[in-house]
């Protein structure tokens, strides 16, 4: 093996079983997460091949795009859409015809496949993480290679327990300083594609590094690497250090004693070497990042909270950000703290774990919702998130101040449960992509931090947080 | 020798916008189908229809947007759509893909490609085609509403025709052949099964917390 490798290099290289005659090659898969929308079609195409998974113990499945947040103890029956149930059924019997390791409903350990993974010990470092969602980049945190597939990607790596991928060019993109007060990763995140743009990332893998990051806890990390595809990147990643190991000892599926201290051992090898050669480098500091808030349709339509709506002409796109405009229903020039909104939105694989119910909860304590919010919702990211939140006190902060304190799911990140916006409404959401209708038909998102959507549940309109 | 494809050749359709993510493509309420088939009426449902679609839905009975050039008569029969820079981003949904396919597109020419979108195209014989901003243009340029024009495709020499335009194009031999054979790719994977095997012998030495 050559030196001067990367992480990504060296992660490519240890999962590297063969290369096939295009130039692509066939990636080995450490773990594969399943869930009930991006699964029904594979399952069936093994079946059609009369073939079985080829590594059974690899795979973890639970429902969540689908589920409701309310009625949990109602199990399956609580579902009360028949499409939504006939996916989660599916699932379900998936699950038990090939004996997969499964989180169902009922199960506190149920919740959105990117927080239960780390959660459980199910992603650990060096690892390759695939499932057919394009968040899957969130595992990156840990040092993991891990990308979001389609549904015949999923089948294939059912199959064959490999990927067919090309190799990606390298990205590094550096952060160094201490972040400014109560902005977070998520604030991170969002400044960085609106810096490098929604199509910046692709055909890259992007490591994070530099001393921001490496201050960030494993949660904040999640949140940057989780937002990688919004940069356009299949795969993003922070090297592993003590915070990571810290993280993992412990947790049920992590490995213990002997086995710990022997994957330690290479876990801490993994890093870029000092005189690794990216195709592509980005530097920025902390403090160029103040709390961001999206004002279109795409995540590269952001700006910092002080900042007005920008004018279409001063991008190269015009049409676009007219288009974007006219459907969130806003001016050039208005300031973003005149924006009021409808709705609040705090969960997602983006931003539902514990830390970031705690932030939120920080910022609301003692005080209400706004008398113009109509609805403030908290979705937890696990079952195990929300007992946590419970032993804390965090549930009472919420429904105190006026939140629906719900179960855990995707929810209305996508909105493919009961939790839509309705029509021209408009919301303040820790979630990941506001695209047209993606949270309602004809629903209005703005991309924010928990303690930027907690701000604003307070005030009714978008508020720079640090002045709270 | 001109070998033109007429399977990814045709008349086209126009959609002059970037950043078109799978959400526009097929909205989440569709993706409840445990199915690959029987997305077609939904495709660029919020732009195609003026009411909020559901899965069960009659779509003959719902009201058009008659501005959205999907509705145009005249293009009813395209089988390739002509976008500009990032389609496809967002979601990894391959409904997406199954919606376009079902709709009767054969071909998606952009300026790029999400990464997801583009390899999920393949895997279900369609072709993604990247052409140079100024060739999207020119083709932009030309478009009317008025009249279906074709573009005709050489995959094998890999050139597109349009109007009196030659524009070579990029592809790897191996997403070729799957578009010209069919190529079945978990078969050839499986072709693999002694190396993989040998692969995971020595890997779980290696990293023997990874297996149980």
């Amino acid at each position: 093996m050559s030196s001067r490798r990367t992480l990504y290099d060296k992660l490519w290289d240890a999962h590297h079983v063969a290369k096939r005659d295009d130039g692509s090659s066939l990636i080995y898969i450490d773990r594969h997460l399943i869930h009930e929308v991006t699964s029904p079609q594979a399952f069936d195409g093994l079946r059609e091949r009369k073939i079985e998974p080829w590594r059974v113990d690899t795979i973890i499945a639970t429902p969540d795009h689908n589920v409701p947040t309310e009625n949990r103890a109602k199990g399956l029956k609580g579902i009360s859409d028949s499409t939504s149930k006939l996916q989660v059924l599916t699932l379900e019997e998936n699950v038990k015809k090939y004996d997969l390791n499964f989180f169902s409903l009922g199960d506190e350990r149920q919740g959105i496949v990117h927080v239960i993974g780390p959660e459980q010990g199910l992603t650990l470092p060096g690892m390759t993480v695939v499932c057919g969602d394009s968040h899957t980049s969130t595992h990156g945190a840990f040092g993991a290679l891990a990308m979001g597939i389609g549904t015949s990607e999923v089948e294939h790596v059912l199959a064959t327990q490999c990927l067919i991928a090309y190799k990606q060019k390298n990205m590094r993109i550096n952060i160094e300083g201490d972040l400014l007060e109560r902005v977070s990763a998520k604030d991170v995140t969002m400044f960085i594609i609106g810096q490098i743009g929604t199509a910046g990332g692709t055909g890259f893998n992007i490591e994070y590094a530099g001393s921001t990051i490496e201050n960030l806890s494993m949660e904040g990390r999640m949140t940057l690497c989780n937002m990688s595809i919004e940069a356009g990147a299949r795969s993003g990643m922070v090297a592993p250090d003590q915070t990571t190991f810290d993280y993992i000892k412990g947790k049920p599926f992590s490995p213990s004693g002997d086995k710990f201290d022997k994957a330690l051992e290479t876990w801490i090898s993994l890093k870029s070497d000092s005189d690794a050669i990216f195709d592509n480098e980005f530097s920025f500091t902390s403090e160029q990042i103040l709390p961001q808030v999206t004002w279109g349709t795409s995540p590269e339509m952001v700006s910092s909270i002080n900042e007005k709506v920008p004018e279409p002409r001063d991008f190269k796109n015009k049409e676009n950000y007219e288009d974007a405009l006219n459907y969130m229903g806003l001016k050039p020039g208005t300031k973003l703290t005149d924006i009021s909104l409808d709705q609040i939105f705090i969960g997602s694989c983006t931003n539902s774990r514990i830390e970031d119910l705690r932030i939120a909860a920080e910022i609301l304590k003692g005080n209400k919702l706004a008398k113009n919010i109509k609805r403030a919702l908290v979705v937890p990211g696990s079952g195990l998130v929300k007992k946590q939140a419970e032993e804390e006190g965090l549930h009472e902060i919420f429904i105190d101040a006026g939140f629906s304190w719900r179960d855990a799911g995707c929810s209305m990140c996508l909105g493919m449960n009961p939790d839509q916006l309705d029509q021209e409404e408009r919301c303040a959401s820790t979630s990941n992509r506001n695209f047209e209708g993606r949270q309602g038909y004809k629903g209005r998102t703005h991309l924010v931090s928990p303690a930027m959507a907690a701000a604003a549940a307070i005030e009714g309109r978008f508020v720079d947080v640090r002045e709270i | 020798m001109k070998q033109i494809s007429n399977e990814f050749s045709g008349t086209f359709i126009c959609l002059d916008k970037s950043n078109i993510d799978t959400d526009q493509i097929i909205p989440k309420q569709f993706l409840k189908s445990i199915k690959k088939t029987g997305f077609g009426d939904n495709l660029f449902d919020g732009w195609r229809y003026l009411d909020e679609g559901t899965i069960d839905q009659e779509s003959s009975s719902r009201m058009v947007n008659k501005d959205f050039i999907f509705n145009n008569k005249l293009f009813i029969n395209s089988n390739i759509l002509v976008s500009r820079e990032n389609f496809g981003c967002g979601s990894s949904r391959e409904h997406a893909v199954w919606a376009l396919k079902d709709f009767g597109i054969k071909t998606v020419i952009a300026e790029s490609f999400a990464d997801i979108f583009y390899n999920n195209c393949f895997k279900n014989g369609l072709l993604a085609l990247s052409l140079k901003k100024s060739e999207v243009s020119k083709i932009f340029e030309n478009f009317n509403e008025n009249s279906a024009q074709s573009i005709e495709i050489d995959l094998i020499n890999q050139v597109l025709y349009y109007g009196d335009s030659e524009f070579k194009f990029e592809l790897d031999d191996y997403k070729k052949k799957c578009l010209l054979e069919g190529l079945d790719e978990i078969g050839a994977s499986l072709k693999f099964t002694d190396q993989i095997k040998s692969f995971e012998k020595n890997y779980q030495l290696k990293n023997p917390w990874l297996f149980k």
